[in-house]
């Protein structure tokens, strides 16, 4: 049986040490170990060589690639049409489960990649979801390992660990990843996470970094920013979470901070001191309605049927239970440092123009 | 919500949050103008007359130490679990009621309490945890300077509206290790009790008989050498008398524990007795050695923090004259 795969071996099947065969096979190993040695993985320049960003046309991947691209060559991978795009950023419109995805990593030689194309539209179907965000992904990292890219960065989210009562008040790095428990959606961003991870243990070539920021605020179309963002703000009644957020631009330099040659692991990312709910919304100057949280609960699920509104109903429990993590490390390795105070962090989901 | 003209009409980014019908537009334009200024009112109504119920209690000092303690959150730059001074304020009043009027509690060796962080285990006991509420405003009230109390909830506590935010705001924290850690490091005073909920439903024929510690806090105080200081309270144990305990019915409720307390079958006896209160804080003790040692280990430093708490409390019972005075 040719073709079966190699199990392997007990020790006590092997030929015994002296044996030719055995070793031949030690100077295989030694062979291959040695031209892994020899061939770098950074032949390209990691400090100034070319960065691929995937959904680049959001509204992150566009800052990030305004502030890069004037140091570095930026490629963007996305689906959208970039518009008023700089000149020198190259772009190309395709669906990253396409075979044309591979040549640009066969034929610029790519110093790192940016993976910010994570797709969280609950309204999308779970196929599409699961074969864009897992599938896509992990062609990614195939395309990586293939052609000895040096850096991958994983914008995954805090909102991997979920909101639930249980929580420690601020989750470190190595905390479960639970989300999916109550909220199945999220299941595809937990296994993203998890592929990176098993990624960074695979290939230790590469640096992976996985950041995990809480909730961005901006003018990002995000959940957190959008819930701000609403004229009047329905709370749960009776609950008032400490919340985290986080200022895009905040968001921005810890990436760019994460391309800096020698970063590697996971880094939760936090932005000013934590507040309540109530306090961030009466800072914002927002009027708010209590809700009990069963009807909260059921009328959000109908009204998400009806598509009145853009947040499923297992949403709630971020306005529930904390979850909030403990950005020590991106502080003392990655020397990330918070730039916007809270006023201005909650501020910016009102700011009209996004440059 | 009055139009703000400076404020832009259009809110970038909403777009894909479909304008809701007009029946729910009207419904929070009524909300915004009406009710929420009205809900406002009357809990500013509320807020004045409490304040000056507290006032009229506790005597100018109150104002004193709840500034005092406002003054060191402060200086610590806020504290991460949202605690609100002025919110614990209105918890303490409320239990200040019982500490001072209800229970009449006399206070012993408070100033056995060190500064910094620290491990207050007490007894635990009562049939309702009133306990904890009692310790919590005598340090608030007689200790100096006032300190304010964390204790670890349950985490089906966080799942009660109202309750959650309350515990939040009096600077109540779910019970994971992460937490306490985290509370000692900022040098906040911590209450543990050991027993556990079934500490609370002993019956009345094992009153003041401890049942068995945990050793989470002994772990937790060898690991970040902190102190511990012995509480024992004396009185909750009559406030209400508890005949035993039906544990099919705790059961099939899925409750701690059921007891029979016939007192709160008579209209109007559903308040505790006032019986009086002692407490008694001992002196501090300190432990060292490995905190990941074997429970047999650990087991016989817990035991020596649980004697001392026994011992405490006989003394204290021998002392006593009478239940009510």
């Amino acid at each position: 049986m040719p073709d079966a795969p190699r199990k392997p071996t007990p020790s006590s099947l092997l030929p015994p040490p002296g044996h030719p065969k055995r070793k031949r096979n030690e100077e295989k190993r030694r062979a291959a170990r040695r031209s892994s040695d020899l061939t770098p993985p950074n032949s390209v320049d990691t400090e100034r060589g070319t960065v691929v960003i995937t959904g680049i046309c959001g509204r992150l991947g566009r800052r990030l690639a305004r502030q890069l691209h004037r140091e570095r060559h930026v490629i963007g991978v996305d689906r959208r049409d970039f518009l008023d795009r700089p000149k020198d950023i190259e772009h190309f419109q395709i669906d990253v489960r396409r075979k044309k995805t591979q040549d640009i990593f066969r034929h610029g030689e790519v110093a790192a990649l940016v993976h910010l194309g994570v797709m969280h539209n609950p309204r999308g179907s779970d196929e599409d979801h699961h074969t864009w965000n897992v599938a896509g992904f992990q062609k990614l990292l195939d395309y990586v390992g293939q052609y000895n890219v040096p850096k991958v960065v994983l914008l995954s989210s805090a909102n991997v660990y979920g909101p639930r009562p249980e929580n420690a008040h601020f989750l470190k790095e190595d905390a479960p990843l639970l989300a999916a428990g109550k909220f199945s959606e999220m299941r595809d961003l937990v296994e993203l996470d998890m592929l990176a991870q098993s990624f960074f243990w695979k290939r230790p070539e590469t640096e992976t970094v996985i950041l995990r920021p809480t909730h961005i605020l901006g003018t990002v179309k995000n959940a957190p920013s959008n819930y701000l963002r609403l004229k009047v703000v329905p709370r749960l009644m009776g609950f008032d979470p400490m919340v985290q957020v986080v200022h895009q631009d905040d968001v921005v330099r810890a990436i760019r901070l994460a391309l800096q040659p020698g970063v590697r692991g996971i880094f939760n990312v936090a932005g000013p001191k934590p507040l309540a709910l109530s306090e961030a919304l009466t800072s914002l100057g927002r009027a708010t309605v209590p809700v009990p949280h069963p009807l909260a609960e059921r009328g959000l699920a109908r009204m998400w049927r009806w598509r009145m509104t853009s947040f499923p109903a297992p949403e709630l429990d971020f306005i529930r239970y904390v979850c909030m993590v403990d950005d020590t490390r991106s502080r003392e390795v990655l020397g990330y440092e918070h730039k916007y105070d809270i006023q201005q962090t909650l501020s910016a989901v009102d700011d009209e123009r996004w440059v | 919500m009055s139009v703000d003209p400076d404020r832009p009409m259009h809110y970038s980014g909403s777009t894909n949050m479909r304008e809701p019908s007009n029946a729910l537009a009207r419904l929070t334009d009524l909300a915004a103008n009406d009710v929420i200024p009205l809900a406002q009112r009357l809990y500013g109504g509320a807020v004045r007359t409490a304040d000056d119920l507290a006032l009229k209690m506790l005597g100018s000092d109150f104002d004193d130490r709840s500034a005092q303690l406002r003054a060191h959150y402060e200086e610590v730059g806020g504290d991460p679990f949202g605690i609100d001074p002025d919110t614990a304020k209105y918890a303490v009043v409320a239990a200040a009621f019982f500490h001072r009027f209800w229970f009449r509690t006399s206070v012993h060796g408070v100033e056995n309490v060190p500064a910094g962080r620290v491990l207050l285990i007490a007894n635990h006991s009562g049939q309702v945890p009133i306990d904890g509420a009692i310790i919590g405003a005598a340090m608030f009230l007689d200790a100096d300077p006032p300190r304010l109390i964390r204790a670890m909830v349950e985490k089906w506590a966080v799942t009660l509206p109202f309750v959650a935010t309350l515990f939040a705001r009096v600077g109540q924290v779910v019970g994971v290790p992460e937490n306490a850690r985290l509370l000692l490091k900022q040098g906040e005073p911590l209450l543990v009790f050991p027993e556990g909920a079934k500490g609370v439903s002993k019956p009345f024929t094992e009153r003041y008989q401890l049942t068995d510690f945990g050793l989470g806090f002994m772990r937790l105080a060898i690991e970040t050498n902190t102190p511990i200081v012995p509480v024992a309270v004396i009185g909750a144990e009559e406030q209400f008398i508890n005949f035993g305990n039906v544990k099919w019915a705790a059961r099939a409720l899925g409750a701690p524990s059921f007891p029979i307390v016939p007192q709160w079958l008579v209209p109007g006896a559903q308040m505790p007795l006032p019986t009086k209160y002692h407490l008694h804080f001992g002196e501090a003790m300190r432990f060292s050695g490995d905190p990941d040692d074997d429970d047999a280990v650990i087991e016989e430093k817990v035991w020596v923090v649980k004697q001392t708490i026994q011992s405490m409390l006989n003394r204290g019972l021998k002392k006593r004259k009478s239940i009510f005075f």
